[in-house]
Parts: C-alpha cells; structure tokens; sequence
C-alpha cells in the first residue's frame, strides 16, 4: 500500500517539510506495528513498516531507524521533536501525524488489510549467559 | 540453512509485493468455453489452471483436477461455468508476498489469481513458482549491492598488515540522559553500514547498543560502551561502577524490571532490554554484583558467507 493511501486512511498530515516520492506518497508500507516501549521496536523487522506511536521523542526515532522502519506515525495529534524530525529526514523515514487515537488508527489500518509487523527470530545464537 | 537466511527472507516476504512477482500475462477462459477444449488449454500453455473470466472480471477458478473430475464422473460435455469453482480464495496486487504464502500453504492451492485494489479487477495470477523466482531474484540483487558495499570494508582491513586488527569505537553514556537515548546506537548503526557490514549483523549490533544503551541511563551514573569491529566479529561491551544487578537469572527474565514508572512512561524500562540483547547475540556474557557495577560483553559474528564465497562470486564475475 502506498504511504499517500495510509495517510489518507488515518486523515494524517505529514510532519516536517513534504517529502517526495520514495520518501513520500509513493513510498510502499506493507505492515504495520503499534507501540510505546522501545523494546517493542526494537525486536521488529521494520523493513517496509510504518509504526505508530503515541510517543514523540527523538528516541522513537531512533528505535525505529535501528530496526529499519520506513514510516513512523505519531498519533493523537503529538507534534515530535525537533531532533525526531531532523534524524528522519537524514535516515530517510517518512514522518506523520494522526489526530486519531492508537486504538482506531490501528483498527482503521487493519480493516484495510494492512498486516501486523513481525518480530525477528532467532538472530543470534545465543543460549548462554552468565 | 542458517537462521539469519530465514531471517531474511522473512524479510524479503514482507518487502516484496504480490504485483512485483506475479504473472502479469495470464491465460484465461471465458464462462463459456467447453469443457471438452480445456485439456488442449491447459497443455498448450503448460498451465495445470487457469482464472475464469467475464469482462474482466474473475467468476471462477478451473483446473486440471476439475478436469480429471469431470472425466471420471463420465458427463457430456458442458460450459467451464458449470464445473469450475466459484468460491475463489484471492489477493489483492498490493499486499506483501507473505499473505500470498499463508494463502496458499493455508488452502493448499497451487495459485492464486491477483486482483486490482479498488477496481477488482484481475491483474494476475501467483503461484509458489512465481514466489520462489521473486525471492531468487531479490537475494540476487541485494547480494550484488552488499558486494559492493563489501568491497570498501574488506579494503579497509586487508591494508592492514597484522596479524590481529581491530577497529574500536567508544561510546560515552551519561546516567538520566534520556535525551541522547539510542543516539550511540544509531551512530554504530551507520558506522558500521559505512564500514560494509552486513546490514542484518549492523542491526543486530545496534540493537544491543540500543538496549545497553538505555540500561545505562536508566540505572546508573552513566558509563561506557566499547565496540570492538574486526574481520570476524564485532565485540560490544558495555561498562558502569552503578548500584548493579542483585539477581542476573531475575533481570534476564523478559518483563522483569526494576524502572519507576516515569521512566517507563518514556519509552523505556519495560523489562525486555537483557532478553532483547540476548536475542541478538552470539554470545553474552554478564558480570555484576550489587554495590559493583555491571559488565556487559556481547559477541555477533559476522555472516557466514565469509572469504570463500566472495572469492567465489569473484571468480564467476
């Protein structure tokens, strides 16, 4: 699904000077994933992802370009930092804002189809630890 | 197969879409067409079935079972509408490629036809040959582009004459900082992609970084993260004179934590930090007793696909 067709699901606005192309409208999203813990973030792949979050500081952003998500929406009309917002547009995500709640833009989101992000598995071998 | 291939090709399921790897040119047969001419159909396009159509749109799926079917029950012949089936399981052009493998494992169907979002209209057809050929040739083309990604690293380390290189970077983490949460993280990420590294084991790297990261401000007075980037691995440690751990089996435990709630209302402190370090690890190793400090060591080792099968490639090229 095109970044142009979730925006218009969520009634978002882009956040920041309008991106083009790639980093914009037509950027492609394929999963999504709701969160608040940065944990949470961090065990996707947000490969072709769009995250929301009701959080807006520069941390999100950078929990979300350590796992490689493309798009982060901040919901409830939660403008983020400006330092969010500087790191984006150098990493390349693509940033909205959504005066909807975390519970209908998701629910929006999924009767549309849109499927949940998914947790990376057995990265390491691990098994041990003191 | 090794678990970071599966890993990514998890991720290539979910990156491609269904209309980057279907068949665009599809044989169809119109409602009417007899059933006595799809056998020479079928074989004529080496297809074992085939979308039923009528103005463009889809009203049914025929195959060679149906076929077979209508054979051993000995019928007169008689319009594909009357044999095909209706009840079509189908996917829409723009979803990713991994709702076409639930589709099709989950129905044990050989195809799936493709429709349009918002017209309806039939666009394609996917089979698990169309979604093997897609996923071949992605990992052909990401494994060109970390080649030359891999070039300028391997530069890097075989100017160096020794007989052990390392590349150390150091990270310095101030206690309650929140601010500056993931920022070392991110810039070992970039680092580290800058340097060539497989974009899996970069993130795998800066994931631990991360979550080290955030222990630090969360629980001490700050401290130190050391990363150590050589050929065959890179070694992240992570170091504070804090108040400790009393109990390292309690703080491995996922959802364990020890954080007051402002600290998880940031973001933070939601007792998966150790796990997820874990998680990315080749090996992890946690000193700390209370009053002591805490020493965090952890191993990723890089991709397998080490010197011999670069060498290899080259050898094609």
């Amino acid at each position: 699904m095109r970044l142009e067709e979730i925006r218009n699901i969520l009634g978002a606005e882009w956040c920041g000077p309008r991106p083009n192309g790639a980093d914009g409208a037509d950027r492609e999203v394929g999963s999504c994933h709701a969160s608040d813990l940065m944990s949470d973030v961090l065990v996707l792949s947000g490969v072709g992802s769009l995250l929301l979050t009701g959080l807006t500081s520069a941390q999100v952003v950078r929990a979300a370009e350590v796992s490689d998500f493309a798009a982060v929406c901040f919901v409830r009309g939660k403008k983020p930092q400006r330092e969010a917002v500087e790191l984006a547009e150098d990493r390349h995500i693509s940033l909205l804002v959504t005066h909807l709640s975390m519970f209908e833009s998701c629910g929006r989101l999924y009767a549309r189809g849109v499927p949940p992000a998914v947790a990376v598995q057995g990265e390491g071998n691990c098994r041990t630890s003191k | 197969m090794p678990d970071e291939q599966v890993t990514k090709i998890q991720e290539m399921a979910y990156e491609l879409l269904v209309r980057e790897v279907m068949t665009k040119e599809v044989i169809t047969v119109a409602p009417e067409a007899r059933m006595s001419d799809l056998r020479e159909i079928l074989r004529a396009n080496r297809i074992s079935g085939t979308p039923v159509v009528q103005d463009g749109r889809l009203v049914g799926m025929i195959s060679i079972e149906d076929f077979i079917r209508w054979l051993a029950d000995g019928r007169p012949d008689c319009p594909v509408a009357g044999r095909m089936t209706r009840e079509v399981t189908t996917i829409h052009d723009d979803e990713p490629l991994v709702q076409a493998v639930n589709r099709l494992e989950r129905w044990g169907f050989g195809r799936l036809p493709v429709l349009q979002r918002g017209g309806e209209r039939l666009v394609g057809v996917i089979t698990k040959g169309d979604i093997v050929r897609g996923l071949l040739k992605k990992m052909d083309v990401d494994y060109r582009q970390a080649e030359a990604r891999g070039a300028r690293s391997r530069h890097v380390f075989n100017d160096i004459v020794a007989d052990r290189s390392a590349l150390v970077l150091e990270y310095h983490v101030r206690g309650s900082d929140f601010a500056r949460a993931g920022a070392g993280a991110t810039g070992l990420k970039t680092t580290l992609r800058r340097l060539g590294i497989h974009p899996q084991t970069a993130r795998r790297a800066a994931i631990a970084a991360y979550e080290a990261e955030s222990n630090l401000i969360v629980f001490t007075e700050g401290g130190r993260i050391t990363v150590q980037v050589a050929p065959q691995s890179i070694r992240l440690e992570a170091t504070d004179d804090g108040p400790g751990i009393p109990d390292i089996e309690q703080a491995m435990q996922p959802g364990f934590s020890t954080a007051p709630p402002w600290v998880r209302e940031l973001g933070f402190g939601a007792g998966m930090g150790l796990p997820n370090i874990k998680k990315c690890a080749d090996r992890m190793r946690l000193d700390s007793a209370a009053g002591k400090g805490t020493r965090l060591e952890v191993e990723i080792f890089m991709e397998p696909q080490g010197e011999s099968q670069r060498d290899s490639a080259e050898a094609v090229a």
